[in-house]
């Protein structure tokens, strides 16, 4: 957990970075060797700036809520497979408990919004309530093919299910709405419509500052690790690879190569409007996620009995 | 050809012949002085019953004639009202005035012949004290509610020196913060409907939306957004006044300021203006080298537009590769003018100096390498399908929406109406270049972009010509009121010198007269509008710009809309604070 803590800073300095590189410019270069110890930097500032709670704000709430994005986070890390026994419980109803945590990760966003008593706080709270729920329903079924074929919730079974082949072949439908629905998930660019900068001026978090917004920030970092950790678990085989490189290696390796992906999006979509936002994932995701568990489970019944 | 322009004959028959009372002008523009009691109806008739009507407000301002140095017989001596319309039959512009009695005197509304109308009244209530009767909401407009004093009256102080230390007591920090509290009531607007309570939304003046100190406030229902009231004057600095206290010459780094985006175009409207009523003509090389600083600024302002556009709908990236082409515009108007933003490099009668050596390669290497980047951003942005999506459709007005509301520029273009100054009334020269006036038909947000990025190509064809044929000869005019004189011009006898001499130490004495000019600036029709009584500086310069009315619009085009759609109607607008303020 400590060494997931440690790579969320870094991960705020590769997109930083990787974000400089697509935009034609420098990025943080100064502090370190290439500009690395930045994020220490700003650690130290957001921990010594003054933990200020705005005095309208409902404050037990207020403190909460940023809590709440953490925890979760991490929490769901605990069913990460990284490598063969590299793993912190094998639950044999992982999937279910990822998607139970990535659901309580809303009450933070929502509760967040509430507690600062600020309009675009609310506003932003709102979209991201609906945004959060509406992606949950087509993330949980867009996992349900990967289920059907292992036939298990556990991670490390669906891992080792990919021996033959990775699952983004046979399922990958499923694999293009998990990630869109990931995206949606850790409401990041193209689907930052909670904060939305332009807009909202940061949304749900506006009147959040020092480690209390540092709680959001790194929440959001682990959670895209998170999303790009179940997306190689789910359909890039995991650990699985040529035998030249260790497992963990081949892990982080498609880990970073989607945690990339996702810096790549923010670099160069613009955002949807909120209702075109719900419009796209129930008009268009729902049905074809359905399609997909019914098309899966026609296959598999037939496999088992043709006629 | 100007006798069929003129409505004089047809307005007397109308109205009879001792209504009105011409004045000569040194733009030729058809100036009338009429009562007060006939405004109203000869307005009516202007618009919608002469033939080939005058439908647009084009200005609408004041001048305080107090002090004035008044020709013989001049008709006002206190307070003037002064309306500038437009016809687009007639191609041509009528000014209409009216003198007004007392300190401060009324004037009937003409808010319900134009919806534009409403602004500009407000601002000359704000600045001259004129009261206007029958107007929706006669507030200030741009000086806080709390302003004592009505700033373009000549008693008013023109510089802080004059107005004795500012002090923020506690009592008067709460009051002013007090002004800025919004009442819906104040505004007629209801505070619930029958099924739902609306939230009032303060956005701005400090807002990455906005791009400067704009405050909108929405009233929503959920997201919707039911009515918007903008509240401008933030960046107010008082260019109109300024002027008056500035000599002609002193005056053109201030015009830089107003379009702040828009460099030197600034410069050309305030000069042609002046050079109207100096009677300078200048040398072909002046006009063509000004003509193509003025494309360059027009590609630079729309890039910035273009960039903060896609950032506004969330796309992070094009802002930086536009800012990056735009530096290499400002590296050509660095080794041109010196400076960058503010070149303040035009001057009365020509241009500050010549093109320096070198200048043709710098100008050919921007014309190679730019085309290519437009086609990126081309594929980046106009073709992006969420781009698409959030602006197709959105913030509709027709041609003649934008009429009524005073539009001008890329905005009435992309309603399909293809009027551009530079080519229907052309000056500097532009009748001498080969370029296409870009249209777009839906008049939506798309289209006020496609027909922005489609000038910045037609700017750059400009900018080709000026480099292919740039004529040899005077960068100035040989003319005793050019500011400065070119040297050689000024060391001929005992009278070059001392005109010379007065016109560096004092600035030049213009010739008493008004003249009004229009340009086709980057955001849309810029015009200043200004009076000399025969001294070293403007009696009065009225500065119409063009982001004034198109923000006025707001609240038309918004309604119905969503908070995130207002971003994107804000984006397409393509205003600057300060050309909205000035």
């Amino acid at each position: 957990m400590g060494g997931l803590l440690l790579i969320a800073p870094g991960l705020i300095w590769l997109e930083r970075r990787l974000l400089a590189v697509w935009q034609d410019r420098y990025g943080p270069n100064r502090a370190g060797p290439l500009g690395v110890l930045v994020v220490l930097a700003d650690t130290l500032k957001l921990f010594f700036k003054e933990d200020w709670i705005p005095p309208f704000a409902d404050k037990k709430v207020f403190v909460l809520a940023p809590a709440i994005v953490v925890i979760t986070v991490l929490m769901s890390f605990v069913i990460v497979p990284f490598s063969p026994g590299f793993i912190v419980v094998d639950l044999n109803i992982g999937l279910l408990f990822f998607l139970a945590m990535s659901s309580m990760g809303a009450y933070s966003i929502i509760l967040g919004g509430w507690a600062s008593n600020n309009k675009y706080s609310l506003l932003g709270a709102m979209r991201g309530a609906a945004q959060m729920i509406s992606y949950e329903v087509f993330m949980g079924l867009s996992l349900m093919g990967v289920v059907l074929i292992t036939g298990s919730f556990s991670l490390h079974d669906i891992v080792e299910a990919q021996r033959n082949m990775w699952f983004v072949v046979p399922q990958f439908l499923g694999f293009v709405i998990f990630l869109i629905a990931g995206i949606a998930e850790t409401h990041r660019l193209p689907f930052d419509i909670p904060e939305a900068e332009s807009e909202l001026i940061a949304g749900f978090h506006s009147e959040y500052s020092g480690m209390k917004f540092g709680m959001f920030f790194v929440g959001e970092y682990i959670g895209i690790m998170l999303i790009s950790c179940m997306v190689t678990c789910l359909f890039f085989g995991g650990w699985l690879g040529p035998a030249f490189l260790p497992p963990i290696v081949w892990f982080v390796l498609k880990m970073f190569a989607f945690i990339a992906l996702f810096i790549l999006l923010r670099a160069s979509l613009p955002r949807p409007r909120y209702d075109q936002l719900m419009e796209f994932g129930w008009k268009i995701l729902l049905p074809l996620s359905l399609l997909n568990v019914m098309i899966t489970a026609g296959i598999i019944l037939w496999n088992e009995n043709p006629l | 050809m100007e006798a069929t322009l003129d409505p004089t004959e047809k307005l007397k028959q109308r109205f009879g012949n001792e209504t009105f009372t011409s004045q000569r002008a040194k733009d030729d523009i058809v100036t009338l002085w009429l009562p007060l009691e006939k405004i109203k109806e000869v307005l009516w008739y202007l618009k919608n019953e002469i033939d080939r009507p005058y439908i647009l407000l084009f200005d609408l301002s004041a001048i305080d004639e107090r002090s004035r140095n008044r020709e013989y017989g001049y008709p006002s001596d206190n307070f003037t009202i002064l309306y500038h319309l437009f016809s687009f039959d007639r191609n041509s512009f009528i000014r209409l005035k009216v003198a007004l009695k007392g300190e401060f005197p009324t004037v009937p509304s003409i808010t319900n012949l134009w919806a534009n109308a409403n602004w500009y009244e407000r601002e000359v209530f704000d600045m001259f004290g004129i009261r206007f009767e029958g107007h929706p909401h006669l507030k200030r407009l741009l000086m806080p509610e709390s302003w004592q004093g009505n700033p373009l009256r000549k008693e008013h102080p023109a510089r802080a020196t004059e107005m004795g230390p500012f002090r923020l007591f506690d009592e008067k920090q709460d009051r002013e913060q007090s002004a800025l509290q919004f009442r819906p009531e104040e505004w007629g607007l209801q505070t619930s409907s029958d099924d739902s309570d609306f939230m009032f939304l303060n956005i701005g003046p400090q807002h990455p939306g906005t791009h400067g100190v704009l405050r909108i406030i929405l009233q929503l229902d959920g997201e919707d957004i039911v009515d918007a009231v903008p509240d401008i004057g933030f960046h107010h600095r008082g260019a109109e006044k300024m002027a008056e206290r500035q000599s002609w010459h002193t005056y053109i780094p201030y015009t830089d300021r107003v379009d702040y985006l828009g460099g030197v175009n600034n410069n050309l409207a305030y000069l042609l203006a002046v050079e109207k009523l100096a009677g300078i003509e200048l040398p072909e090389r002046a006009n063509v080298i000004r003509v193509m600083m003025c494309e360059f600024f027009r590609i630079a302002s729309h890039l910035v537009w273009y960039g903060t556009f896609a950032q506004d709908i969330g796309q992070l990236s094009p802002v930086f590769y536009m800012f990056n082409d735009r530096e290499k515009i400002f590296d050509i108007v660095a080794a041109v003018c010196g400076g960058r933003m503010h070149p303040n490099w035009f001057r009365i009668g020509g241009v500050a100096q010549d093109l320096p050596r070198g200048w043709d390669k710098l100008v050919k290497d921007f014309i190679d390498y730019f085309p290519k980047r437009l086609k990126e951003y081309d594929a980046m942005v106009m073709k992006n399908s969420i781009f698409k999506a959030r602006t197709v459709g959105i913030g509709i007005f027709t041609k003649a929406e934008a009429i009524e509301w005073g539009v001008t520029g890329p905005g009435l273009r992309a309603c399909g109406y293809d009027w551009d100054f530079r080519k229907k009334q052309p000056y500097s020269g532009y009748d001498k270049f080969d370029f296409d006036v870009p249209i777009a038909h839906n008049g939506d947000c798309y289209d006020r972009a496609v027909v922005r990025v489609e000038e910045m190509r037609q700017s750059l064809r400009i900018i080709e010509q000026c480099w292919k044929y740039m004529p040899e000869g005077d960068y100035k005019a040989d003319h005793p009121l050019t500011t400065p004189p070119v040297k050689k011009h000024t060391m001929q006898d005992i009278e070059t010198l001392i005109t010379h001499f007065l016109g560096v130490s004092w600035g030049p004495v213009i010739p008493a007269g008004e003249a009004m000019s229009c340009i086709e600036a980057t955001k849309g029709a810029n015009s200043y509008y200004a009076i000399s009584d025969g001294n070293t500086s403007p009696y009065r310069v009225r500065v119409r710009t063009p982001s004034f009315p198109h923000m006025q619009m707001l609240p038309y085009i918004s309604k119905g809309y969503t908070v995130a759609d207002m971003l994107s109607i804000l984006g397409a607008m393509d205003y600057v604070l300060a050309d909205i303020d000035r």
